[in-house]
């Protein structure tokens, strides 16, 4: 049963499925972008593998790969029972050309799967009837989990306080400090190693 | 800063009337009625929903009754973390608030972002509001909160505005412990170390 979807998908795909995996009952096909919604009707609508029930979709970056941005599907089987991940990957190193064909028209349930996935990583889906950002707020620009995102930078929707308007410091008190309290605090990686450095430390 | 300094008594006479200073009664009736406004919004709403139970109490000190509208609030509860996307809706709450007002700072990411440091989390609700009292704690204890308010609450007696932190507390059976540090010197002395001053 395990390998029967993956080769049903490469039957019928052919070369347009580029890499497949498969690990202790744990799936993967890798297809080309082109046919990403082909191959979604087809996982749905055979009769051996009816795919009723996206589980999930989410975009991951590897900067130092071509295409850059991949996109993953993860689909369960309730009447077979059995599970299958479907990835594809678009972009080039500047994420030019994220595009996907929208999967709405196959499974409803994809709707706000793919406005996150546009909302973290940037991939635009072709025939998406409400795509806008879902987590973040309009204002928000770029997009935070590409790698090339600055780890540290926020986009605040109203600016912060500043001593002058407060009237008093606005230090953070103790145990609120960037080097104190919770040792995986805020400022720890970037601005722990530069007092350490100011101290004479390693 | 942090410790309670100070309680105002109500020098009383037996034909039955009180001399006080108007500030001195007026903190004394205010910090028996503090109307609070939770704003809750992540994991610390758990401990936060326990503290105000029965159990721990808060309507010992006059804090028990929530108001779901910031106009009639005394105190705004600022319990979990907070987005940047919500953090015009906070400050609009706070702003909502009738004078006198005041904020507890609930946890360490209500406090200063805890260790949510990315590109969603505002780094402590001072960044947009004032505080009056931060309250340490991933989630605090009970006595933590209980502290917090009674800091709160003596604060609100002496009129001090200025921001304070719930210290941690000695444990009462070994007074002198504050670490596992502590633990071994103990272990090794025989003897049990006075209470430690707090700085």
């Amino acid at each position: 049963m395990s390998d029967l979807v993956l080769r049903k998908l490469k039957d019928r795909f052919g070369s347009a499925v580029l890499e497949t995996h498969s690990m202790c009952g744990d799936e993967t096909a890798i297809v080309e972008a082109s046919r990403w919604k082909e191959v979604a009707l087809f996982l749905r609508d055979d009769a051996e593998l009816a795919f009723n029930m996206p589980i999930d979709l989410c975009g991951v970056d590897y900067p130092e790969r071509l295409p850059r941005i991949e996109v993953v599907l993860h689909l369960y089987s309730l009447a077979r029972r059995h599970r299958v991940r479907v990835k594809t990957r678009v972009g080039d190193e500047e994420c030019n050309g994220c595009e996907l064909d929208s999967l709405i028209s196959v499974w409803p349930g994809v709707d706000w799967l793919e406005r996150e996935v546009f909302d973290m990583s940037g991939v635009r889906f072709r025939g998406h009837p409400d795509l806008r950002r879902i987590l973040l707020y309009p204002e928000f620009e770029g997009h935070p989990l590409r790698k090339d995102y600055p780890a540290q930078k926020t986009q605040p929707l109203i600016p912060y306080r500043t001593e002058a308007e407060a009237g008093v410091p606005l230090e953070k008190l103790a145990p609120f400090g960037p080097d104190e309290g919770m040792s995986f605090g805020r400022e720890v990686w970037t601005n722990g190693k530069a007092r350490r450095e100011n101290r004479g430390e390693q | 800063m942090g410790e309670v300094t100070r309680t105002v008594t109500l020098e009383g006479s037996e034909s039955g009337y009180a001399t006080t200073r108007l500030d001195a009664l007026l903190g004394w009736a205010r910090k028996y009625s503090l109307f609070q406004y939770p704003f809750v919004t992540a994991c610390c709403g758990m401990e936060f929903m326990a503290a105000v139970s029965p159990r721990f109490d808060v309507a010992r000190f006059g804090a028990e009754a929530p108001r779901f509208s910031p106009r009639q609030s005394d105190v705004l509860w600022v319990v979990g973390t907070i987005s940047q996307r919500q953090a015009p809706v906070l400050r609009r709450i706070y702003e909502q608030m009738m004078e006198p007002k005041w904020v507890i700072a609930f946890g360490t990411c209500a406090s200063c972002g805890g260790f949510y440091d990315n590109y969603t989390t505002v780094p402590g609700l001072d960044k947009i509001i004032p505080c009056d009292v931060y309250i340490p704690g991933c989630p605090p204890r009970p006595e933590a909160i209980l502290d917090g308010l009674m800091l709160l609450q003596d604060k609100i007696t002496n009129g001090d505005r200025r921001p304070g932190v719930v210290k941690p507390r000695l444990d009462p059976v070994h007074p002198g412990a504050q670490g596992a540090g502590d633990l071994v010197t103990l272990r090794k002395s025989g003897k049990e170390k006075p209470a430690k001053e707090q700085a």
